[in-house]
C-alpha cells in the first residue's frame, strides 16, 4: 500500500493512473477543481479497490492555500510516498499573443502553480528523505513552436524546474520524474483530428506507473515521442523558424 | 471521425459525442436534440452503433456502488465488462450471463441482451438487470425496471440502442468461490453426436462446442464440446499477462479454403481422447479472443461478418445440418464454428435467443458472400428461426420482419416515447425501423 496525492485529479490522465493505483489497494487523495466530479471520482476508485480516498477542491493560481492544502493531504494520507502533478490547461495560443493577462492566467496555471506545490513537496520529501515527485510536462516545453508556445515556456519552465530539483534531491533519496505525454486523446483535445501518433489515457497511466516503479529521470510517453523530440530538437534554428510547426 | 463496428466494414465518418458525465450528456442533448445512435465500446461486428452521428458512452466509466455482501453492483453505460470482472472477481462475484468478449460495455451488453455458454440456465444478460436510467429522445431521463416502465425496460433489452441512451445500470453478479473452472472436453463425432452430447450435459453451468464446419458426408457436424463448471479453491485472484495483438492486416489470399481447412484439421485433432479434462482460469475459458488484441485484422482489409442464427430446438438437428451442409458446397471456410444450446426465450421484443439451438460463423466480406447469405436466411427462417442482430449488416427487412414477429409492437413502443425520429442507425434504416 503506498499514499499517493494526485493533483489534477480529474483530468484524463490522472483517473486512468489512479485507476491504477486503487487497483493495486492504495491509498489516495486527489485534489482538483470540481467537487461534483471529485466526489464520483472516489467513489469510483473505492470499489475499484483503494484503501481509501480522500480529497479536496484546489485552484493552482492559488498558491496562498497551497501549504494549507497539502498539510490536510498529509494528514489523511498518514504520510506521503507518490505526489502526482497532473493539473494543467491548453491556452488558446492566438488570444495568448493578443492579451498578455491571458498568457500570464496560464503561465500562473500550467508554471507557477506547479513550481508553488513542487517547493512545498520538495521540501517535505527531502526532510523524510524518501518519496516520489511525479510531474506531467510536456515535449511542447522541449523546443518553442509557433503554433503553442505559451504552453511550451510553461512547459519548459517545468520541465527545468524538475532538473534542478532531481538533482539538488539526488542525495536525499527523493526520486523526481518528469512525464512528457505526446498527444493523448482526452477532454483536452477533444477539438483535434485523432491520427496514427495518438494514444489512450490508459496507455499514458500505464507507462506513468512503470516510470514510478521503476525509478525514472524522464520518460516520453508512448515512447517513440523520444525519437520525434530528438529530431525535432536538432533541427538547426535557421531551418526551424522558416518550417509551419 | 472515420468509425467502423468490429467487422470493419462499412466505414463511416461519423460526428462523435463522448461526454464525461451523466449530467453532461442531459445538459447537451437538450441544447442540441441528438439524432443518431448510441454507441458503447464498437464491438458489435455490424452497423448496428453506426450513424452520421452516434452519442458514445465511452467516457461514462465509472462504478457508482458495489455492495460485496449481496453483489449487486451499480455503474455507468461505458463501464465495460472487463473493468466490472476486475472488481468482482477478486471479492468472489462474476457475470452471471457473459458473451464471448469482455471488452463490451455494459449499455451494449443490454442493448444485445448478449447470451453466452451458460443461456440455458441463466438466460440472457437482461435477467441479472435489475435497472437502468434511460434518456429519451427529448432528453428527459426515465428509471426502467420490471415495475417501472417495464415496457420501456423490456423494449431497451435487445433494442439495439434505438429506444434511448442507457446513461447507468444495476446488476445481480453471482457468488464464486475461484477465478479457476473445471472444463471438460467431450469428441463429437457428427452433428448427432454433439446434439446429444449437449442433452447429456444439460446440467452443466457452461456449455459449447466448436465445429469443423468443412467435416462432410458422416462427419459433418463433428465437433469438441466443452462444458465447464467453477471450482470451490479460493484462488480468486487473476494471473496477469500481457495480450498478443494482430499487428497488421492479414494479406487477402492467406485466408482461403486450403488454410481453413487445415486449421479446423489441426484444432478438431488437437484433442486425442474421447473425453479431456483440465482446470482453466476463467479469462481463457470465456473469452479465448480478448488475448489476442485486433484479431478482426486476420480477415484482412475488406471486413468480415458473423453469421449468427438460432433454430427452435425440435427444428434443431434439420436447420443446423441443412445450414452446414450448404456451407460445405459452398467450400466457404469458416474458421471456426460455434454452436450452443439456448434455453427459453425472454419476453422483450427484440432479444435473440430462443430456446433451441445457436450457430455462429465468421465470414470474410468478399463477393459472392451477401446471396449466398441470403441462401441461408431462407434454409433458417424455413426452420422457423431468426438471426443476431448485433452481429447482422446485411440482412432485409423482409428477413428480420420474419425473424422478429414482435417487431410492431418495439416500434409502437419507439413510437411513444418519440424515439424512431431520434434513434436511428444505418443497420435500423436498412431494416425498416
Amino acid at each position: 500500500m503506498q499514499k499517493i496525492l494526485i493533483i489534477g485529479a480529474t483530468s484524463a490522465i490522472a483517473q486512468a493512473t489512479a485507476r491504477r493505483f486503487a487497483r493495486r489497494g492504495d491509498r489516495l487523495y486527489l485534489l482538483g477543481r470540481d467537487p461534483d466530479r471529485l466526489d464520483g471520482m472516489a467513489q469510483d476508485l473505492r470499489i475499484r479497490g483503494a484503501e481509501s480516498v480522500s480529497y479536496a477542491s484546489f485552484e493552482a493560481e492559488d498558491f496562498a492555500r497551497h501549504p494549507a492544502l497539502l498539510d490536510q493531504a498529509y494528514e489523511a494520507l498518514g504520510g506521503l510516498d507518490v505526489a502526482l502533478i497532473a493539473h494543467g490547461t491548453l491556452p488558446d495560443q492566438r488570444a495568448c499573443e493578443a492579451s498578455f493577462d491571458t498568457a500570464r492566467r496560464e503561465l500562473n496555471v500550467n508554471a507557477l502553480g506547479t513550481l508553488s506545490l513542487l517547493t512545498h513537496l520538495a521540501n517535505r520529501l527531502e526532510s523524510q528523505g524518501s518519496g516520489t515527485l511525479a510531474v506531467i510536462s510536456s515535449p511542447a516545453g522541449d523546443r518553442g513552436r509557433q503554433s503553442n508556445y505559451v504552453y511550451g515556456a510553461a512547459k519548459a519552465m517545468v520541465t527545468v524546474f524538475c532538473q534542478g530539483l532531481r538533482n539538488r534531491l539526488f542525495g536525499s533519496g527523493v526520486h523526481v520524474l518528469t512525464i512528457k505525454p505526446g498527444f493523448v486523446d482526452t477532454p483536452m483535445t477533444a477539438a483535434f483530428d485523432k491520427g496514427m501518433l495518438w494514444a489512450q489515457p490508459e496507455q499514458i497511466a500505464a507507462g506513468i506507473e512503470k516510470a514510478i516503479g521503476k525509478g525514472k529521470d524522464s520518460v516520453y510517453l508512448p515512447g517513440f515521442w523520444a525519437f520525434i523530440m530528438l529530431a525535432i530538437k536538432h533541427i538547426p534554428e535557421g531551418i526551424f523558424k522558416r518550417l509551419k510547426l | 471521425m472515420r468509425l467502423t463496428g468490429w467487422g470493419r466494414k462499412p466505414v463511416v465518418d461519423a460526428d462523435m459525442l463522448a461526454p464525461r458525465s451523466i449530467s453532461e450528456v442531459q445538459i447537451r442533448c437538450r441544447q442540441t436534440p441528438f439524432r443518431g445512435i448510441p454507441r458503447g465500446n464498437g464491438r458489435s461486428y455490424g452497423d448496428s452503433a453506426l450513424a452520421p452521428r452516434v452519442l458514445s458512452s465511452r467516457r461514462l466509466d465509472r462504478f457508482l456502488a458495489f455492495d460485496a455482501e449481496t453483489g449487486v453492483l451499480r455503474c455507468e453505460a461505458g463501464v465495460l465488462l472487463a473493468d466490472i470482472l476486475d472488481v468482482s472477481v477478486p471479492r468472489g462475484w462474476f457475470l452471471p450471463a457473459t458473451p464471448g468478449t469482455k471488452l463490451i460495455s455494459v449499455g451494449g451488453a443490454i442493448a444485445s441482451d448478449v447470451h453466452g455458454k451458460s443461456h440455458h440456465l441463466e438466460g440472457c444478460f437482461s435477467r441479472h438487470l435489475e435497472r437502468f436510467s434511460l434518456m429519451l429522445a427529448d432528453g428527459e431521463t426515465l428509471e426502467c425496471s420490471r415495475t417501472q416502465h417495464a415496457d420501456l425496460f423490456r423494449a431497451t433489452c435487445g433494442g439495439m440502442g434505438l429506444t434511448g441512451f442507457i446513461l447507468e445500470a444495476s446488476l445481480r453478479l453471482k457468488p464464486i468461490r475461484s477465478a479457476y473452472l473445471r472444463e471438460t472436453t467431450f469428441k463429437a463425432e457428427n452433428l448427432d453426436h454433439a446434439l446429444s452430447l449437449f442433452s447429456e450435459h444439460a446440467g452443466a453451468p457452461y456449455s459449447v462446442a466448436w465445429i469443423d464446419c468443412l467435416a462432410t458426408g458422416p462427419r459433418l457436424g463433428r465437433s469438441l464440446l466443452m462444458t465447464g463448471d467453477f471450482i470451490d479453491d479460493g484462488r480468486l485472484r487473476a494471473p496477469v499477462k500481457s495480450p498478443l495483438s494482430v499487428p497488421f492486416d492479414v494479406p487477402g489470399f492467406a485466408l482461403n479454403r486450403y488454410s481453413v481447412a487445415a486449421f479446423n484439421a489441426l484444432y478438431y485433432h488437437r484433442v486425442r481422447t474421447a473425453q479431456r479434462e483440465r482446470m482453466v482460469h476463467f479469462d481463457p475459458f470465456f473469452y479465448p479472443l480478448d488475448g489476442i488484441g485486433h484479431w478482426n485484422r486476420i480477415y484482412g482489409k475488406s471486413g468480415f461478418t458473423q453469421y449468427q442464427f438460432v433454430v427452435p430446438r425440435e427444428a434443431g438437428h434439420g436447420g443446423i445440418g441443412a445450414v452446414l451442409k450448404r456451407i460445405v458446397a459452398s467450400k466457404r471456410g469458416s474458421f471456426l464454428a460455434v454452436l450452443k444450446t439456448f434455453g427459453p426465450a425472454n419476453d422483450n421484443p427484440l432479444s435473440f435467443p430462443m430456446e433451441g439451438y445457436t450457430l455462429a460463423l465468421d465470414f470474410k466480406l468478399e463477393p459472392g458472400l451477401l446471396p449466398f447469405l441470403e441462401e441461408l436466411d431462407r434454409i433458417v427462417l424455413d426452420h422457423g428461426g431468426r438471426i443476431y442482430l448485433t452481429k447482422d449488416v446485411r440482412m432485409s427487412g423482409d428477413t428480420f420482419r420474419a425473424g422478429y414477429p414482435r417487431w410492431e409492437a418495439f416500434q409502437e413502443l419507439r413510437r411513444k416515447y418519440g424515439a424512431d425520429t431520434t434513434f436511428r442507425s444505418l443497420q435500423s434504416e436498412r431494416l425498416g425501423l
